[in-house]
Parts: structure tokens; sequence; C-alpha cells
């Protein structure tokens, strides 16, 4: 889905836990999250912590969006 | 002379069409359509009986109709037994996969079908059964049936099969030990390798790795007055999933409306869930932004980093999805991206 989106010339970051599975895909801007049934907000934890947990990782995504790559690229959250 | 029972769906059965997809199994003497073909083509063997089921009847009953047919087959001599070929119908190679597997665990006999590389059914069962590979169309039905003839002489003379690619069989994930004819030992091979690869000398690894197609990588976006998409694979969706997208293996996907929402509802509000078969729901069911993260974005659209949301979402489910068809249903949501301008996307895996 990523490839097909970035081949029509959108920009994409794909926001993922298994980084190794989205770089085998082909994903060039990866975001990583920190869990499979919980990508942005572990329940165990207090819901302030899960949003100041989303909102952060949302942003990198954004940034990422914004940055010029020569490669395929996780950015550090 | 040898033996063969043949499984066709209600259309290659000649029953009748999608109307008839609820028909029950039944098996009868002899060929049905193109299993005539078939049964010409063995050589020291001929196609004896005919199973017949409707793809929906097999879908949406798969035990009972297993059981069923694995009745039928009781008490009867055969040797092999074939399936399709299902090319590229979904319910036709899922049911194809369903009767080999269950007949080579019950009988012992070595099964063959035929899919084209897109049925969702050559992911679902290429590690279980031989599936030759096939065409998209029953247009190929006299080359897939001609190759799945051939296949099964060797089975039946029990000549060496020699791997995937030989064969035209989709990798099994197995590794097959073969012996060389030559009998050069590995040694001398990996010597001979490295010396062509070092006299820039063409050679050919014994070990492929999948080759990564990779796609140019999009331009950085000015994030200030972007209008940004939020996608995902981890099936979040009106409660009651009103396009009926698939727990697994999905083919569909759906396109729901987030304009003016702060953050999306969760299932004890009515609101959204997830449907994805792949991981434990319960996070996700109180709470869906922690996988699609509306709240968050719409935080970012206030604050002025982005310009604006797409007022719609789109959802999928990513667990024993093909790629084929994961890329099909990206160029259909491409066309509601293109349309409304939107000049990024963030998406959402689990």
């Amino acid at each position: 889905m990523v490839k097909e989106i970035e081949k029509a010339g959108i920009t994409v970051v794909q926001m993922a836990n298994l980084i190794p599975i989205a770089k085998t895909v082909g994903s060039n801007r990866m975001v990583p999250t920190i869990s499979i049934p919980y990508p942005l907000g572990d329940p165990k934890t207090s819901k302030e912590e899960q949003w100041k947990l989303r909102y952060h990782r949302v942003g990198v995504a954004l940034d990422a969006l914004a940055t010029d790559i020569e490669e395929q690229t996780v950015f550090a959250v | 002379m040898k033996k063969g029972i043949l499984y066709l769906n209600q259309f290659f059965g000649q029953i009748g069409g999608e109307d008839k997809a609820d028909y029950e199994p039944s098996i009868r003497d002899g060929q049905v359509g193109a299993g005539l073909l078939l049964s010409n083509l063995l050589e020291d063997a001929e196609i004896t009986h005919t199973v017949i089921c409707g793809d929906n009847f097999m879908g949406s009953n798969e035990k009972e109709t297993v059981d069923t047919i694995l009745g039928f087959l009781e008490g009867k001599e055969f040797d092999i037994f074939f399936a399709g070929p299902a090319f590229q119908a979904g319910r036709y190679g899922n049911a194809c996969g369903v009767i080999c597997k269950a007949v080579k665990e019950k009988f012992g006999v070595p099964v063959v079908t035929s899919m084209h590389q897109e049925n969702p059914g050559v992911d679902m069962f290429k590690k279980d059964v031989y599936i030759l590979r096939g065409g998209p169309s029953a247009a190929n039905m006299k080359k897939d049936m001609s190759k799945m003839a051939e296949f099964g002489n060797k089975l039946l003379k029990g000549e060496k099969i020699k791997g995937a690619e030989v064969e035209g069989y989709y990798p099994r994930g197995i590794r097959l030990e073969i012996f060389l004819e030559d009998e050069t030992p590995a040694c001398e091979r990996a010597i001979s390798m490295l010396l062509k690869k070092i006299n820039n000398e063409p050679f050919v690894s014994e070990l492929p790795i999948p080759e990564l197609e990779t796609v140019p990588i999009a331009p950085a976006i000015k994030l200030a007055h972007a209008k940004i998409a939020l996608i995902t694979s981890g099936g979040i969706v009106p409660v009651d999933n009103p396009d009926k997208i698939q727990s697994a293996s999905a083919t569909r996907w759906g396109r729901y409306s987030i304009a003016g929402m702060k953050r999306l509802g969760n299932e004890a509000d009515s609101a959204f869930k997830t449907i994805h078969a792949g991981y434990d729901p319960s996070a996700a069911n109180a709470d869906p932004n922690i996988c699609l993260p509306l709240d968050a974005l719409r935080v970012y659209e206030e604050e002025g980093k982005i310009g604006s949301i797409h007022d719609y979402y789109y959802a999928t489910v990513g667990t024993g999805t093909a790629e084929g068809e994961a890329a099909r249903m990206a160029l259909e949501i491409i066309e509601y991206l293109k349309a409304d301008g939107v000049d990024a996307v963030i998406l959402t895996s689990t």
C-alpha cells in the first residue's frame, strides 16, 4: 500500500511496530510504534501518558513527511 | 491404469453461475467439462470421478463440506487428486486449497491444483499443497489444465520433483535437497562462485534472497499548508463494519468520514472498533485513536503545524492480505486522495 501511494507521488510515512517488515516491503519513511495491538498508547499506562506518546510520535511522523531523505529511513522517536 | 479424481466448482462443473454458488457438494462418475481434457492428457491414468461444489457453499460451510466430500471419497480407489484450475477466482482458489489439503492429509495421495499468482489461495495454501502457476482467467484453461496433467504424470510415475522453479509450482518455503548430476561438492561450487564474483563474471546464487522492489522516494512536503490523510491496515471501522471488510486476507477497504471529529469514539460509544483478526482488539476497541491517531493529528491541525486533515480516513485489514490485493486497494484509495488534493499520508500498521 505504502509503495503504491509513494509511486503515485504522494508523500507517505508508515507508523509500524514491525519496522523490519516495513523495510522489507519497501517503505521509505518509517516511524516506530510501541506494539501491534496498541501502536500509539499502552492501555496499562495513564490516559495522559498515552496521549503524550501519541502526540509525540505523530509529530515525528509529520516531521518525517517534511524531511528530504536519500534512502529508506527510520525516524528516531 | 491409475485413477484420479477432480474437484470443480459449480461453474466449471456445469451446474450454473453465481446463482448456483450455494450448490451442495456432489460426486459423479467420469469426467465433466475440462475434466475430459485432463483425463486425456494423463498418460497412464484417467479421471474416474468428479466432485462438484458451489464456491459459497464451501466458503460458508467449510467443515461440513470437507467432511461430505471426504465421505464421497472413502472407499474409492484413487492415486491422485486434482482441483481447479482456479485462475484468479478467490473463493474457488480457497475451495481448491481447502479440499486438496484435506484429501492429502486423509488419504495420503498427491494433490495438485493451479492458480494465478494474485489468487489469495496461493498464499493460504502454497505451503501445504502443490499449486502450479496458472493464468488469470478461464481463457488459460487449456494451458493450465495441461500443466496439471504434465505434473500429475510425473507424480504418478514417481519421478523426482526438481523444485519449485523447474516444475512451475509456487515455492513451498521448503529447502529441497538435490544431488547435482555431476556431484560437484559445495566447497568447489562456492570457490568457483567466489572467483567469478572477483572477476566480475556473472554467477547464480544457490540460495536466492527475494529481491526488494523499491520505489522512488517522494519529496518532502511543507506541512503548514498540507492536507494530510490517515490510512490504517489495523481494521478500524464503524462498529457495524458497513463495508463488510474481512477480518483476515482482506480484499475490501472502507472510506469513513471524520469531518469535524476531534477524536474517534470507541466501541462502547457505538462509534468505531477494530475487526482485525490478527491482534488482541481490546485496546483498540477501548480507544481506536491508539491505532488511528485522529486526536493527535487534530491538535496539530489546531496548532497550525499542518494545513488540514482530509475529511475521510481509509481502512482495511493487513493480515494474510496478498501483496497484489493490497496494491489494488491502494490504487483505488489513491483516486480519492488525488481528487481531494491530499498532499501526504500517515499510514499506521499493526
